[in-house]
């Protein structure tokens, strides 16, 4: 009940003039920054987070939220217009969207994209509503160790969960702990691994390398490339949608699938992509019409897009009740919360009440917000994309740039974001994931934090990992995410043996 | 966009890929060295400042030396990329290299302008009209959204002061 009562007020703080205008600001940015290439949701709302600084953190988090949710849509409509995804969330979504869209049925997939990712998000919203305020009482009562478990969890997942290889993403995610670990050290306030080097004296800000890794590393590849738009153009009226809207009931089950595979993908922090394959793969296996999956099936494109929103909303969730992020733009968002002077974790939902249903009651009318902007104005965003990329890319790299100084006003972050953007090329083309390596950057100094005040509690010895039921069971399902890929393989081995 | 003599030559992914493992194994190395020298010992106050990045250092080492060994018995033949494509993607390095690195001199508007109309004029081939309109259209959207509307201050140079902005 009283969970109501909080929403109800947050839906006041949303429903401002003010915070309706930031939302429909946020959603068109949101969505420009999804269609474009080398824009990503993360440093999308990385180059942004500047802009909010001299406004009150609930405004603030409710444009940048509102961006995340704008990019969420976006990367729709170059998947089915132009087979190009926007994001990497959108990709499954190419493979029925783009024959639509050749058959002439562009308007009924942007439809069924756009009406999916909303059910999706709504769904993860209401859950987040439900579930995220327990999770916060619960983690209230975690001691550095359980804290510490919590963050090894996170990690072990990434490297269970994504389809790079393993090793890969340990080196990944270790690079990115180490660039944590430069700087002043918190616990002992002694400089380390700054090599007399006076500009590394705070560190490497995730934001920065988010910017370079993402934006910078994605222009350079899609350079590489040789880009050129060549696509269907976009119809949406009204007898269209309405139609369409007819034939989705029909997908309920698709659709309540892949908002659980969403939200638990979301939550584990394996992110939105591996749950719209995922959620893709299971439809197309399940699917009566599965074979035709591929040709241009409408159900093909509920599946992903759906999941793919209800795993980017339920991102928050971690984020909100943990202070843990599952994606690189709720990490960008934590970082926001970090600069508007709020701490992340359990203690926002006793301290920061406003913010944080602020934040969820703008989840919704954002949500709502965007499904309407995107079908009104899905020709516009689309003509976006008929811009030449020799004109779209220095724009971006400028965009960048100011980004990047306006952190901390440092010309000297510049000359880094380029130098993480070449390294973000190199680390792509060479399979290497990006997205854990930002998320220890985030996380490392609190992880090190963590880990080391359980060791001063327990005289060093490791056994305070395992010394009570709640860290001990949070440890083993870390375990369990890591090796995930070796026990599926000795299952599915001792299954086919078995069967032999 | 490519040019035909160089369509279907360049490094290997391979010699590429272990070239990077091997900078990502020296990173490790500089990390055990960094730590060493902050202490990896427990002190007074509990584990010293050196001692999570120097286990940090060690996963790094150790995981880039499966990588490499993973990488080279890979059966992998294909390209890194191709020269043509690399020398588009240095056409893009070099340029915004002495972009941010004239920025403390001159500012970022004058830079910024510089760069938009380089890039456009030499990869895009417009003509001049719409080069100079972008190329001076959005600094100066940039400096009302940036330092008008929300206020935040971005590095100028001596045009700016001349001006007295």
């Amino acid at each position: 009940m009283e969970q109501l009562v909080n929403l109800f007020h947050g839906f006041a703080v949303a429903l401002q003039p003010y915070n309706i205008m930031l939302m429909v600001i946020g959603i068109v940015l949101g969505v420009i920054i999804g269609v474009l290439p080398g824009l990503g949701g993360a440093n999308g709302v990385a180059i942004l987070l500047p802009l909010t600084f001299s406004m009150s953190p609930t405004s603030a988090i409710i444009m940048l939220s509102c961006i995340y949710w704008g990019a969420l849509f976006g990367g729709a409509i170059t998947s089915i217009l132009f087979n190009i995804p926007g994001e990497p969330w959108s990709v499954a979504t190419t493979f029925d969207g783009y024959p639509m869209a050749q058959q002439g049925k562009a308007g009924e997939a942007l439809t069924a994209a756009f009406t999916s990712s909303f059910v999706g998000a709504l769904f993860a919203v209401v859950m987040i509503t439900l579930v995220a305020p327990l999770v916060a009482s619960f983690a209230l009562q975690f001691g550095p160790a359980e804290k510490f478990a919590v963050y090894f969890l996170a990690f072990c997942s990434f490297v269970g969960l994504s389809k790079e290889p393993p090793f890969k993403t340990i080196a990944a995610m270790m690079i990115g702990f180490a660039l944590a670990a430069v700087g002043l050290d918190s616990i002992t306030g002694q400089l380390r691994l700054t090599f007399g080097v006076t500009h590394l004296l705070n560190g490497f800000d995730f934001l920065i390398a988010v910017i370079g890794l993402f934006g910078i590393g994605e222009i350079l590849l899609t350079m590489e490339e040789g880009l050129a738009f060549r696509g269907g153009t976009a119809k949406i009226n009204l007898r269209v949608v309405l139609q369409t809207w007819k034939e989705l009931p029909a997908y309920w089950m698709t659709s309540l699938r892949s908002c659980f595979i969403g939200c638990w993908m979301g939550i584990t922090p394996a992110g939105a992509t591996p749950a719209s394959f995922m959620s893709y793969g299971i439809a197309k296996r399940v699917a009566k019409k599965g074979s035709n999956f591929g040709k241009g099936e409408i159900e093909g494109v509920v599946a992903p897009e759906t999941a793919a929103h209800a795993a980017g909303t339920a991102a928050l969730l971690p984020m909100l009740s943990l202070g843990v992020p599952g994606s690189p733009t709720a990490a960008v968002l934590l970082g926001g919360l970090l600069i508007w002077g709020l701490q992340p974790g359990p203690m926002l939902f006793v301290e920061q009440k406003e913010f944080v249903w602020g934040l969820i009651a703008s989840m919704y009318l954002g949500n709502i917000v965007g499904l309407l902007v995107v079908l009104t104005c899905v020709p516009i965003f689309a003509a976006i994309l008929r811009v030449p990329f020799s004109i779209i890319a220095p724009l971006i790299l400028v965009l960048c740039a100011i980004g990047a100084y306006s952190v901390h006003s440092s010309t000297f972050d510049v000359m880094l974001m380029l130098v993480f953007g070449v390294i973000g090329y190199l680390l792509k083309k060479c399979n290497y994931p990006l997205a854990p390596l930002v998320l220890a950057i985030v996380l490392g100094d609190k992880a090190e934090e963590a880990f080391r005040q359980s060791l001063l509690g327990s005289q060093g010895s490791f056994g305070v990992f395992l010394s009570n039921p709640l860290v001990s069971t949070i440890m083993i399902l870390g375990l369990i995410a890591l090796f995930w890929s070796v026990i599926q393989e000795g299952y599915s081995r001792l299954r086919s043996a078995a069967t032999a | 966009m490519t040019t035909g003599s160089s369509s279907n030559t360049g490094p290997t992914h391979k010699l590429v890929e272990a070239g990077v493992t091997l900078l990502i194994a020296l990173f490790g190395v500089i990390v055990i060295a960094g730590s060493l020298k902050a202490g990896i010992n427990w002190g007074a106050e509990g584990p010293r400042a050196g001692f999570f990045p120097f286990y940090i250092g060690l996963f790094i080492v150790a995981s880039s030396g499966i990588n490499l060994w993973h990488g080279l018995r890979e059966d992998n033949d294909g390209l890194f990329a191709e020269w043509g494509q690399l020398r588009q993607v240095l056409s893009v390095v070099i340029p915004t290299g002495i972009y941010v690195g004239s920025m403390p001199f001159i500012g970022l508007y004058v830079a910024s302008t510089i760069f938009i109309a380089w890039f456009m004029r030499w990869l895009g081939k417009y003509n001049w009209i719409t080069v100079l309109a972008v190329a001076f259209g959005m600094p100066l959207v940039t400096y009302l959204i940036f330092e008008r509307w929300f206020m935040v201050p971005l590095p100028k140079g001596p045009l700016e002061e001349w001006l007295d902005l």
